[in-house]
């Protein structure tokens, strides 16, 4: 039996290893396409044993080296980590079979270099879930951020380019401006960075001046993209569709989630930020971001653009659940980073399915098509379902936790802005079925939809369905994350 | 003969550039010039870390020049202070030294090698002794040697650029002005105490209190360092100097000639006069901390509109040298250390940057402006990479030496100061993020449009590699020089108590 | 009454001297003038050196029968002597300067040169300012 601390590298390693073969492998491709999906099986059985080990009670540790005084880099599994490590893995096996199929579909150049970096930033997304010191976390937050750019873009034009400047200058610039400064001054007050189950700030920082720690780190952590830092998210939908399913719907946004959950949970303390009411704003800045996106979202034409502006919303959820610093909702928030990634990779799957099957992007070009594509459309159906919250898709049960949460907390206009972002939410995500079946056909056109696109797409959307019912070791995973 | 050795480091660590700069001149050959002037800063690098060592136990070595005892002779004065300055010019002169082998010849023509090997030499021989001597006139003396040798090297620039000659000829005009400066602040000292030893110095101006005399003096001297140490609005002749300067000459004087004279800045301060006086906590407060401020956005602010890179380097070396004088206007011990840290750091990475830069320069055969670099990245892999560690230790992101100093400089700040200081810090940190992400965009995001082919020399790059290594060593395991630069903070400290 | 005046007035000619020199270096634009600023600037600081060591009514200190003699300081003299060694090196260093900025660019006027550093610094960089080279395609 491995230790669990090896279980750790086991997880960790295999995107890298894979990164680090991938550049040797660009005459065998097969091999190489291969490569991701094992890496990929590998990473999630450890990441299972993981969540095991942690709902046992106990928690991985693995410390590396002391660079200064209570500055090391490390990894520890706690459980937000465990989870967020499952979800990175498990999604990983899918979508390096999608980018096979959606890749080779589309004929795409320097698909050796995609993997390579593809496979780079799971294992960022990864080392970041097990971060164990906040140090630690920046450095992969760090290193996911630059090894996303050659992804974003990957279509080397002048748009792509573009994107890329906004892509890095904002996440880049958010965290070496404010992230990192927030995570010095944690230091300097606390004399560690470690990681650690519940808030290290109570007592130790004047509460006047925690509201503006939190500032620090809220618009630091531009993964996150809260308003007014969400535009890169929307910008980097140049990327190939695989890169917005895998890094702009799961790594890259549930990273910068996952750093805002940690932060508000594990730095701050959820029972310190509801004594001194330091999350107060944060509250209001989510609730406005989550139904300003959505209806930003209802006038985007564009699909991924849709998609982009309704992952902004869903992650204010996150965020929100965190803010209102009551157990319920955290827990929520936790749940939603499952759930959302479930659903939303469906989504971005079929988005890309009907790219590269029938080369359309627009959503006024989809009507009447949902004949000519079944599967996929109730793919998208199924997971739009499933992020709106009904049951029996996974989204349900989130949504639930955070609106428990939101009315144990005793912020009631909170429920006001969950019920009419679902509104929301069903009105411009349901638009896209809708018009696929029920809208008369305007193009005639035969889709060639690989089935490696296919394949995936439908399993994931099988997982939402699944998260339903087995929603449990989520639930104790969350519970053990607000200490219960 | 260990004893014996061990007894004359202080001198023999001087000595031995010294010596073999007035030999150099002799030797016509360049090869072997480059040679002996290899051995003679290995030799060197051995004798400071020989004293580095000795210092670890010791705490304290004086040697008495000629036997005459201290406070009446010049003594020579090496503890956990000066070492650091000791360290960080041997080491650099080494790494320099490797690097100009290729670039000496290219920048100043066969012929005059030897001799500018000797002022080279000369140039080291001066700063070493500028930070081991314990008198303050014989500082000034050594003050003289190292100025006159690096104006001579950075004239020596002219085979090239014309320029080079008005940039050093300004360079010597400024600079023996501040030294005469200093001279006159040494004069007044030495009217009212009637000594020149710097610890014999400190004892006697205790004593003293309100005196016109001596705040004069402390004026004078004070300026005419900061003169030296280029110190916003001190800094005029940096910028052209550097760039100007043959760029073996660019990476020596870029990493070690500041730092010497901002380390008599921290000895003229804290350990010469008392930080608990009035005179020097007005100071701090009000001369060199606004100061400090102004040279980190001025520098920073410069570099961003700068198109030639070497000067780009210069002016951002103008605002790394206002975060060091910030760390020492703070005034605490752990503020000090930071300031000892970042010199420490800000030597490494500069040097570095210097030594990519002017890398690319003996590539190109050409001087080196924002446009000449475009696609040049992909053309040298070895060389940009190094150049991206260390820019990304200039900015002070994780794993590299810039982030211990600035870390520990935020955190010094935050103890004793406040807030608004570490929000300045890292808004001119942030800017400086612009200048350098200019240059890696142009290297590495730009097409090659003059479809240059560059093979790279491993002579060239092998010392930036080691550099480049040091930048990242010393972000990992920061102990030895913080612990070292804490306990240079206490010994200055206490040294007038 | 009067030993006492003058030595205020040595303190006088430093002074003028001093500031003869500075506004020498600071305000003119030839460079060898500047040079000369330079030199008595230095000479003034030597001749502060020596008016602190002289003792008014005190001999020279040559060691001699009369104990009860006083003796001037002479430690500045010694000091000076460096000094004056220094100051010589900076001149010698400073005029051949002159001489190869002279034959570099046929004048030691600060305006000639810098007009000609201008047009240089032009050439080089001005006329490039914006960034000709594109992104990679």
């Amino acid at each position: 039996m491995i230790s669990i601390e090896y279980l750790i590298l086991i997880t960790v390693f295999p995107p890298l290893l894979v990164c680090a073969i991938t550049p040797f492998l660009s005459d065998r491709t097969i091999l190489r396409d291969l490569l991701g999906p094992i890496g990929g099986l590998v990473s999630s059985w450890g990441s299972i044993k993981l969540v095991q080990a942690v709902l046992d009670g106990e928690q991985p540790k693995l410390e590396f080296l002391q660079i200064a005084e209570g500055i090391s880099i490390g990894f520890t599994v706690t459980p937000l980590g465990a989870l967020f490590g499952l979800v990175a893995s498990v999604l990983w096996i899918f979508a390096g079979i999608y980018s096979v199929g959606y890749m080779r579909g589309n004929k795409e150049k320097s698909q050796t270099r995609f993997s390579t970096f593809y496979a780079l930033a799971v294992h960022a997304a990864l080392c970041i879930a097990y971060a164990g010191d906040l140090l630690t976390l920046f450095i992969f937050y760090e290193i996911l951020t630059f090894s996303t750019y050659p992804l974003v873009t990957h279509k080397q034009d002048e748009l792509a380019q573009k994107a890329g400047r906004l892509y890095m200058s904002i996440l880049f610039g958010s965290s070496v401006i404010l992230l990192l400064p927030a995570i010095i001054w944690v230091w300097v007050i606390t004399g560690s960075l470690e990681i650690s189950q519940n808030g290290v700030l109570d007592g130790k920082i004047n509460p006047k001046y925690a509201p503006f720690l939190l500032m620090m780190f809220v618009f630091g952590i531009g993964k996150a993209a809260l308003m007014p830092i969400h535009k890169w998210l929307p910008a980097a939908m140049v990327a190939p569709t695989p890169v917005s399913a895998l890094l702009h719907a799961v790594a890259v946004v549930k990273a910068g989630v996952f750093t805002m959950l940690l932060v508000l949970t594990n730095v701050f303390g959820i029972d310190f930020l509801s004594k001194t009411g330091a999350s107060f704003w944060l509250i209001g800045l989510a609730s406005f971001t989550l139904l300003t996106t959505s209806v930003i979202a209802i006038y985007k034409d564009d699909i991924k653009a849709r998609l982009a502006y309704s992952t902004i919303s869903q992650l204010s959820y996150i965020t929100l659940g965190g803010a209102l610093a009551s157990s319920m909702a955290t827990q929520g928030a936790a749940l939603h980073i499952v759930t959302h990634a479930a659903g939303k990779i469906t989504l971005f799957f079929v988005a890309g399915a009907i790219y590269v099957g029938a080369k359309l992007s627009k959503i006024s070009e989809l009507n009447g098509q949902g004949k000519s594509m079944p599967l996929i459309f109730i793919a998208f159906f199924i997971g739009s379902l499933s992020i709106i919250g009904v049951p029996p898709m996974g989204g349900s049960w989130s949504k639930f936790f955070l609106m428990l949460g939101a009315a144990e907390s005793g912020y009631f206009f909170v429920i006001a802005v969950f019920c009419v972002s679902t509104i929301l939410n069903v009105y411009y995500l349901l638009e896209i079925p809708a018009r696929a079946f029920f809208f008369k056909k305007e193009k005639q056109i035969t889709p060639k939809i690989p089935v490696l696109i296919t394949i995936p797409t439908l399993m994931t959307c099988f997982l939402t369905i699944l998260l339903f019912f087995f929603i449990e070791p989520f639930q104790n995973l969350a519970s053990l994350m607000v200490g219960k | 003969m260990t004893d014996i050795l061990i007894k004359n480091l202080p001198i023999l660590v001087v000595l031995c550039p010294l010596m073999m700069s007035l030999f150099l001149v002799l030797i016509s050959n360049a090869f072997i010039s480059w040679i002996l002037t290899l051995l003679t800063t290995v030799l060197t690098f051995i004798l400071s870390i020989l004293l580095f060592q000795e210092v670890q136990t010791h705490t304290y070595i004086s040697y008495a020049l000629g036997n005459w005892a201290p406070p009446l002779g010049i003594e020579y004065v090496i503890d956990k202070v000066s070492i650091i300055p000791i360290i960080i010019i041997s080491s650099i002169s080494l790494l320099s030294t490797i690097f100009s082998y290729k670039l000496m010849p290219f920048d100043v023509g066969q012929s005059s090698i030897s001799k500018v090997y000797s002022l080279w030499l000369l140039a080291i021989a001066g700063l070493i002794g500028l930070v081991t001597t314990g008198d303050a006139f014989n500082l000034f003396v050594f003050l003289e040697i190292s100025s006159l040798a690096s104006v001579a090297l950075v004239a020596m620039g002219a085979k090239k650029d014309k320029q080079a000659l008005v940039a050093a000829y300004n360079y010597l005009i400024i600079g023996a002005v501040g030294a005469t400066l200093y001279v006159i602040g040494v004069g007044l000292l030495y009217s009212i105490t009637g000594t020149l030893n710097m610890e014999d110095l400190s004892n006697k101006v205790k004593e003293i209190d309100n005196n016109r005399a001596l705040i004069a003096g402390f004026g004078f001297m004070i300026t005419g360092i900061m003169v030296k140490a280029a110190v916003f609005p001190l800094h005029i002749w940096l910028p052209r100097a550097y760039s100007y300067a043959p760029s073996a000459v660019s990476v020596l004087l870029a990493a070690t000639a500041t730092k010497a004279s901002l380390y008599i800045l921290a000895r003229i301060l804290f350990s010469i006069f008392n930080i608990s006086d009035d005179l020097i906590i007005i100071t701090l407060n009000y001369v060199i901390l606004p100061l400090s401020i102004l040279a980190m956005f001025a520098g920073t602010i410069m570099a961003i509109y700068e198109k030639d890179i070497k000067r780009l380097l210069a002016h951002s070396s103008i605002a790394q040298i206002g975060y060091i004088t910030l760390a020492f206007s703070i005034g605490s011990n752990a503020s000090i250390a930071a300031g000892f840290i970042h010199m420490f750091n800000h030597a490494l990475i500069k040097g570095g940057l210097f030594m990519a830069i002017t890398s690319i320069g003996y590539y190109l055969q050409k001087r080196i402006t924002i446009n000449t670099l475009s696609g040049l990245g992909r053309q040298m892999p070895i060389t940009f990479f190094c150049f991206i560690l260390c820019s990304l230790s200039l900015a002070g992101l994780p794993l590299t030496a810039g982030f211990i100093s600035k870390l520990y400089l935020i955190k010094a700040t935050i103890s004793s100061e406040g807030i608004w200081i570490v929000f300045l810090i890292l808004i001119s940190s942030a800017l400086s993020l612009i200048y350098l992400w200019k240059m890696i965009e142009v290297l590495w995001l730009h097409e090659n449009t003059k479809k240059i082919i560059i093979n790279e020399n491993p002579s060239i790059y092998i010392s930036l590699l080691i550099i480049t290594f040091l930048n990242i060593y010393f972000g990992l395991d920061a102990s030895l020089i913080v612990n070292n630069s804490e306990s240079a903070a206490n010994t200055l400290m206490g040294f007038s108590k | 009454m009067i030993s006492s005046s003058m030595g205020i007035w040595n303190y006088w000619i430093v002074f003028l001297l001093m500031m003869i020199g500075l506004f020498l270096v600071i305000g003119r634009k030839n460079f060898l003038k500047k040079i000369v600023g330079l030199a008595i600037f230095q000479t003034s600081v030597f001749l502060l050196y020596i008016t602190f060591g002289k003792i008014t009514g005190a001999t020279p200190p040559i060691l001699n029968e009369a104990l009860d003699k006083v003796y001037s300081n002479p430690l500045p003299h010694v000091l000076i002597l460096t000094a004056i060694v220094v100051g010589v090196a900076t001149t010698a260093l400073g005029l051949s300067l002159v001489l190869r900025i002279n034959s570099e660019y046929g004048s030691i006027e600060e305006d000639d040169i810098s007009a000609q550093d201008l047009v240089d610094y032009h050439d080089e960089i001005e006329t490039n300012k914006k960034l000709k080279s594109k992104f990679v395609k």
